[in-house]
């Protein structure tokens, strides 16, 4: 009985940027909204707080219908990409700001922003301007300042985009620690599956202004619903319906299918015995953790493939080497539409 | 001399450049205005007549200047926040005070608010005349100080991302509580930038003034159209005396016009 969503569409002039939607948040979920830009993914947040007025359909939070309700009166928290401070204040006034227009008393705002600096790690910065802060700071205040007002939904817009690397990553694992110390339903919206995977419970996929599939970050891995979420929520080669492995698949997965093989999914032996489909080896690239090869099909096509690091060690491959592939899973969906977007493998 | 020698082109052309303009023209007057001698000088600067023009010229224009700085920030407000036919069209004429000749601008207020003028003669059956009395001298000054204000402060307010308002509406404030506490202190430092460019335009009118206002000692006659009678009469000490109270008076308005400013922007690194 978190957030309810029943139907709720929005239009900006002659762009829909969300389809009819429902969609239901547990309370206390951590939830991603997942999507290239344009899916419609912020739109949503937006609508959900009230910063956006639904064309049609209706908003729940907490039981309670906050369809018309303004944004001031949703009692949500907002956190921003470019995290919106109120650089004329400094750290502890930014923080205190709600918890003073809802005429808090002088102690009592006190207390709470002794704790909410401790909360973010942030107890000796209360007198710095947000100018005098890094971006990963920055971020944590603005936190802050929307857990200070005790929202019953914490909503995040793309929160760690603006971050570099090593910053976001440190983030996304305090977020998470964060959401297990203080509960609150929290939705957050980002373009980055990895950051999905990482942070939230549930993971809600869109594209193009509709929901895709909710789940796990598992099953929507494991299991994906579409096409799309096959290609978006990781790596995928797609199999062309001719070529030589789809013939190695059963009968009832070819024909009017499209199939899907994650780059890891792939099982690579050098025995000329083995009765795997013959490639050779065009690219060899190491990313670090695990390396990157391109092989080149006797049909022509090309294939990306992904090995651990002790599967390499095992068994190294060199460029210009004949090798014998075996797919482990193939994910097939029937095909529907020819239009798909797709994102580069290895991407 | 030897610090001179080490500076980059740039700085000795500013110098250059600065001495010519300001130092010089501003030496002279000062030069000028103590050929009178201490007493004169004193007795000069502080003739009853004059005190008055100092306090018509000042006060007025400090009065002409505020009211600019809060219709100058809500005519930068819609200027950035909203769209509209003509948009262009207004921008190009809140310009217009800076090009209109001073004298022409002066010809047009007096037209407008002369009694029997289109404004003047609704204004005049309640008592009030605006033109040939201090209020068309302050009419003047709004007039030719107003686009200082809406062009710092523009600027400024466009670059206010929308997501900072959404942030305060999100933690409960009203869209008054926000444009109040969010909104206005980031912009206050350029509104008295404008307030302070304004004031200082107002002081130094002179063209339009001379036209709109009767500039009866005592009750219209500001210390620039003082400083013109008094070279009328080949007083040139008595017109530079006054010349340079005026330049202190400003330079110290100004000083403390910078400090507010400075005040205003203080969570800036």
């Amino acid at each position: 009985m978190g957030i309810t969503i029943e139907g709720v569409s929005k239009r900006f002039g002659e762009f829909q940027a969300l389809q009819p939607t429902d969609l239901t948040i547990e309370t206390g979920s951590l939830v991603a909204l997942l999507g290239p830009s344009g899916s419609g993914k912020s739109t949503l947040l937006r609508l959900i707080a009230g910063l956006e007025t639904p064309d049609s359909g209706r908003i729940f939070l907490t039981g309670r219908d906050a369809t018309h309700a303004s944004v001031q009166d949703r009692n949500i928290g907002f956190v921003f990409q470019h995290y919106a401070l109120f650089k004329h204040m400094t750290v502890r006034q930014n923080i205190a700001f709600g918890l003073e227009i809802r005429k808090a008393s002088r102690a009592e705002i006190r207390a709470r922003v002794d704790e909410l600096l401790e909360l973010v790690q942030l107890s000796g910065f209360g007198e710095r301007y947000p100018s005098q802060l890094s971006g990963g700071q920055r971020q944590r205040v603005a936190l802050a300042r929307a857990l200070a007002v005790e929202p019953q939904v914490l909503l995040l817009d793309e929160p760690f985009g603006a971050l570099d690397a090593k910053v976001r990553k440190e983030l996304r694992t305090w977020l998470r620690r964060l959401h297990d110390e203080v509960h609150v339903t929290t939705v957050f919206v980002t373009h980055d599956q990895e950051e999905a995977m990482e942070v939230a419970d549930q993971i809600v996929v869109m594209n193009q202004g509709q929901i895709e599939q909710v789940g796990s970050p598992a099953e929507v891995y494991d299991h994906p619903a579409t096409p799309f979420v096959m290609s978006f929520v990781g790596p995928v080669n797609e199999l062309s319906p001719r070529s030589q492995l789809s013939c190695q698949l059963p009968d009832s997965q070819t024909g009017p299918h499209q199939l899907f093989l994650r780059p890891h999914d792939v099982q690579i032996e050098v025995d000329p015995s083995s009765s795997g489909v013959s490639a050779r080896v065009a690219d060899v690239i190491h990313l670090g953790r695990e390396i990157q090869a391109e092989l080149i099909l006797n049909d022509g096509g090309s294939l990306w493939v992904h090995l651990s690091r002790e599967q390499y060690a095992n068994q190294p491959i060199q460029v210009g080497q004949q090798v014998y592939i075996r797919p482990k899973v193939v994910k097939a969906f029937p095909l529907k539409k020819a239009e798909m977007t797709r994102i580069p493998v290895g991407a | 001399m030897q610090a001179l020698s080490q500076m980059s082109w740039p700085w000795r052309v500013t110098l250059g450049y600065l001495f010519l303009m300001l130092g010089l023209p501003l030496t002279a007057l000062v030069l000028k205005s103590t050929t009178v001698g201490p007493a004169d000088f004193w007795r000069i600067a502080t003739a009853p007549v004059a005190l008055s023009t100092y306090e018509v010229t000042f006060v007025t224009a400090l009065v002409a200047a505020l009211i600019n700085g809060v219709m100058g920030t809500l005519t930068a407000w819609v200027l950035v926040r909203y769209t509209f036919p003509f948009k262009k069209v207004l921008e190009g004429i809140i310009d217009l005070p800076f090009a209109l000749p001073t004298a022409v601008a002066g010809l047009t207020l007096a037209t407008v608010y002369s009694t029997n003028g289109w404004l003047g003669s609704l204004v005049a059956p309640m008592g009030i005349r605006i033109a040939f009395t201090r209020l068309g001298v302050g009419v003047a000054m709004l007039f030719i100080s107003f686009p200082f204000v809406v062009r710092t402060v523009q600027p400024v307010l466009q670059e206010i991302e929308k997501d900072i308002e959404e942030a305060a509406w999100s933690l409960g404030a009203s869209r008054f509580q926000t444009f109040q506490r969010v909104v206005l202190p980031q912009i206050l430092s350029a509104t008295l930038t404008g307030v302070a460019l304004g004031f200082s335009r107002a002081v130094g009118e002179y063209g339009s003034i001379v036209i709109i206002a009767s500039s009866i000692p005592f009750r219209d006659l500001i210390a620039a159209v003082l400083v013109i009678q008094r070279l009328e009469q080949y007083d040139y000490a008595g017109a530079t005396v006054i010349g340079t109270v005026m330049l202190l008076i400003s330079f110290l308005s100004l000083l403390v016009i910078n400090l507010l400013q400075a005040w205003g922007s203080r969570y800036e690194t």
